[in-house]
């Protein structure tokens, strides 16, 4: 009994300490989740499908900016001020489009001919696993199965300090980048007539037909629109995690997870599924030996599932945001 | 403007036909890295190839030359596609049903039996030899259990591994090659091992089922595929109770004793080969008989249609269970075997990818055929087993991997119901496409 007092209470003495820290990392890695989620999310709102390729799409935007830096990326010293900012900006447009253009054609491949022929779902689970598997093991041939570093094209260092916790260039460039880009996600689908589409056709796709809402163009739209997200996602994980062609696998798990527990279908559900995520794996680090921080994020998904398949903010498919 | 379109259509068709064919061309070409990352997509088209040694070239004529041919083939197929497919099926209509009468299908199976039994005696290879049990006879035991559960009740494990895994360190268990003490401190024989492995899974099967069955399809997907994880996570950490990532490698060879009859497998591929081909047609023969008992159409309703299902007094839950657990049964004893015959276990077998290596084994054969899981996953297997024995230039083993994932799409996109076809799921799919039926609809939760 002592022992296991004697556990919780170093335990909660690392927590107290790490407390700060573990917030702020909890919080860059959600952001990341929340991006990849998005994909899993908007792509389920219109096909009901869970896209078993987005995982590659993501490692394919990490390697597009990886061979982009490691062009622009001087060897001998590293950028520094404005030059890592257009760095960063192009790693991010980069990995985006490349994640937009990987989603299309995983889109064309492997999706339309099914949905041509009206096929059974699960045949376009099976069909997006195959792709999922073409894909990464094609990185790993063509580019090497391991994991290389991304060249920094920025100065990692702590810029400020939160209750004693120093935050680190690289979280501040994924708030930055994360906020930006699913801010303007959301006011594109809230807002605009392309959102407008993706919504209709979310909520009801043959009625969205008949008003004139081009589903095969949505479909694609919805399929870019969360490559451009998984894309540039890729690259802010490559920064600090390197490329590798299994990359995807373990944190697009997680996104999906994110998606879940936000509730899929959901915008808003998947950004604050995808922090509550990173947060909660984030904290399981105080408790758990680091081996089993994959295991919580599974855990996770199947106590969701059980309990609240909805998730957190419920399935609000079609509904603005 | 018809001509117009035909063209347009005629281009689009060369432009696929290319980008297919490219493909194809990097697939088979060599292999490149992140230092050199163009080298082996240039080296695809590059490297130097001849035809039979009719002429010598680079790689990109030969594939040019296939594009243009496939070119042609799809060009014929829409124009004469109907016509072939009428005669194909006209001209086989009399063997076809000359091969349904029962005599003759059991005269089929004689002589595959017979061509099995003589088999390990042709074939001497050593590779070969062990290629046989390891990798053939163990994947077909693997996919009859997984094609319980996608073919017969329709629900999609992507953990299978997982059930292989329990089987396998289950035998190390009982017969003390763990650093887990056997149950109760007895160290059983290790042919006694078999039925401890067979009903570990099944209970496994049971436990990981009961609360994830509830959910739908397609997250029952995920939640395997984290499962298989969790399970390779545990095998790898837990050092103290299996061995860790190094695993265990003093599990021994089937063989038991009764009186002064001395039985051991050790001795070499062979007996192994004839035991698991035993315990191919015991699982072979049970499935079957399932498949056609009062469970299997219940498997059938469930997977047609939950609701219409459930309303006439079908459990769900209960039958999806039991196929979970009868797949198990199948997958643990394959575990068993393997561990007994390569005597060690590590984690690193255990992968999500050697899940998706048994779904594309029944996908491939045919979801729900029991004849085309067998066949499928007989071919699939010699054919990886010859590109790993004779690589040609140029091949990894993971390259595998590459094809593999082609090839569920192409199945998918193509014959959706397998090489041989599974009569209650051929009609399912048909039904389906024409909007009729909720086939899979367990799968999303989509009735409408």
């Amino acid at each position: 009994m002592s022992g296991f007092l004697h556990y919780f209470t170093s335990h909660f003495s690392t927590l107290r300490l790490e407390f700060w820290n573990l917030l702020v990392g909890g919080f860059a890695n959600g952001f990341i989740y929340a991006m990849v989620a998005i994909g899993y999310t908007l792509v389920y709102g219109v096909l009901r499908l869970i896209n078993f390729a987005h995982s590659e799409i993501f490692m394919t935007g990490g390697f597009a900016a990886y061979f982009v830096m490691k062009v622009f990326v001087p060897t001998t010293s590293t950028p520094s001020g404005m030059n890592s900012v257009l760095l960063i900006a192009l790693g991010v447009v980069v990995g985006g489009v490349v994640g937009a253009v990987m989603a299309t054609v995983v889109e064309r491949v492997a999706y339309r001919p099914l949905r041509r022929r009206n096929a059974p779902k699960l045949a376009y689970l099976i069909s997006a696993i195959g792709a999922s598997y073409f894909i990464y093991n094609m990185a790993g041939k063509e580019f090497g199965r391991y994991n290389t570093a991304m060249p920094q094209p920025y100065i990692n260092h702590p810029v400020f300090t939160i209750f004693g916790a120093p935050v680190e260039m690289y979280y501040i460039i994924i708030f930055v980048v994360g906020v930006l880009m699913l801010v303007i996600l959301d006011r594109l689908v809230a807002t605009t007539k392309l959102g407008r589409s993706i919504r209709a056709v979310a909520q009801d796709a043959e009625t969205a037909s008949l008003m004139g809402v081009n589903i095969d163009r949505t479909i694609a739209v919805t399929f870019i629109l969360g490559g451009i997200m998984g894309g540039a996602a890729g690259f802010l994980f490559a920064l600090n995690f390197g490329v590798a062609n299994t990359m995807g696998f373990t944190p697009a798990l997680k996104a999906f997870t994110a998606a879940v527990l936000g509730g899929i279908g959901n915008l808003r559900g998947a950004v604050l599924g995808g922090i509550l995520l990173g947060l909660v794996e984030s904290f399981s680090v105080a408790f758990l030996p680091g081996e089993y921080v994959d295991v919580t994020a599974f855990a996770v998904l199947v106590l969701v599932l059980l309990i609240r398949p909805t998730g957190i903010l419920g399935e609000r498919l079609g509904r603005s945001a | 403007m018809m001509e117009k379109l035909r063209s347009s259509a005629m281009v689009k068709r060369l432009f696929s036909s290319f980008a297919v064919v490219a493909v194809l061309c990097v697939m088979t070409g060599p292999p490149g890295s992140t230092a050199t990352p163009m080298a082996g997509i240039t080296g695809s088209f590059t490297a130097p190839a001849s035809f039979f040694g009719l002429f010598r070239g680079q790689r990109w004529m030969v594939f040019f030359v296939i594009a243009l041919v496939f070119f042609g083939v799809w060009t014929l197929w829409l124009k004469r596609g109907t016509q072939i497919k009428g005669a194909v099926s006209k001209t086989m209509a009399q063997p076809k049903e000359v091969l349904e009468r029962r005599p003759v299908r059991i005269g089929v199976y004689a002589v595959f039996l017979l061509i099995a039994l003589v088999l390990p005696h042709v074939v001497t290879d050593p590779f070969w030899q062990d290629a046989m049990v390891e990798q053939i006879l163990v994947f077909v035991l693997l996919a009859l259990g997984l094609n319980v559960v996608v073919g017969f009740a329709g629900l999609l494990d992507l953990g299978f591994v997982a059930f292989y895994a329990i089987g396998a360190y289950a035998t190390a268990w009982v017969t003390g090659a763990l650093p887990l003490p056997p149950p109760f401190g007895i160290h059983l024989d290790s042919f006694a091992a078999i039925p401890v492995a067979i009903i570990l899974a099944m209970v496994s099967g049971v436990i990981l089922g009961t609360p994830t069955l509830r959910l739908r399809g397609d997250y029952l997907a995920i939640v395997t595929l984290g499962f298989g994880e969790i399970i390779f996570i545990f095998a790898n950490n837990l050092t103290g109770i299996t061995g860790g990532a190094a695993g265990t490698n003093a599990i021994p060879h089937y063989h038991f004793h009764i009186s002064s009859l001395n039985v051991i497998w050790g001795l070499g591929p062979v007996p192994y080969y004839y035991l698991t081909l035993a315990f191919v047609i015991v699982f072979l023969i049970i499935f079957s008989l399932l498949n056609h008992s009062r469970i299997g159409r219940s498997w059938t309703a469930i997977r047609e249609d939950e609701v219409a299902a459930e309303s006439v007094g079908i459990n769900p839950l209960k039958y999806k269970v039991m196929a979970f657990a009868i797949g198990a049964a199948s997958a643990g004893f394959a575990g068993s075997l393997t561990a007994s015959q390569i005597t060690y276990v590590s984690p690193s077998i255990f992968t999500v990818q050697f899940s998706i290596n048994i779904l594309v084994l029944v996908i491939f054969g045919g979801m729900g055929s029991i004849t085309g899981v067998v066949v499928g996953a007989i071919i699939i297997q010699t054919i990886s087993m010859f590109l790993i024995h004779t690589p040609p230039a140029g091949f990894q083993t993971q390259d595998l991997y590459i094809y593999i994932g082609a090839l569920l799409m192409v199945m998918m996109i193509f014959r959706p119901s397998g090489l041989i076809p599974s009569k209650r799921r051929k009609r399912e799919i048909r039904l389906s496409e024409a909007g009729e039926g909720h086939m899979d609809e367990v799968l999303t939760g989509d009735t409408p």
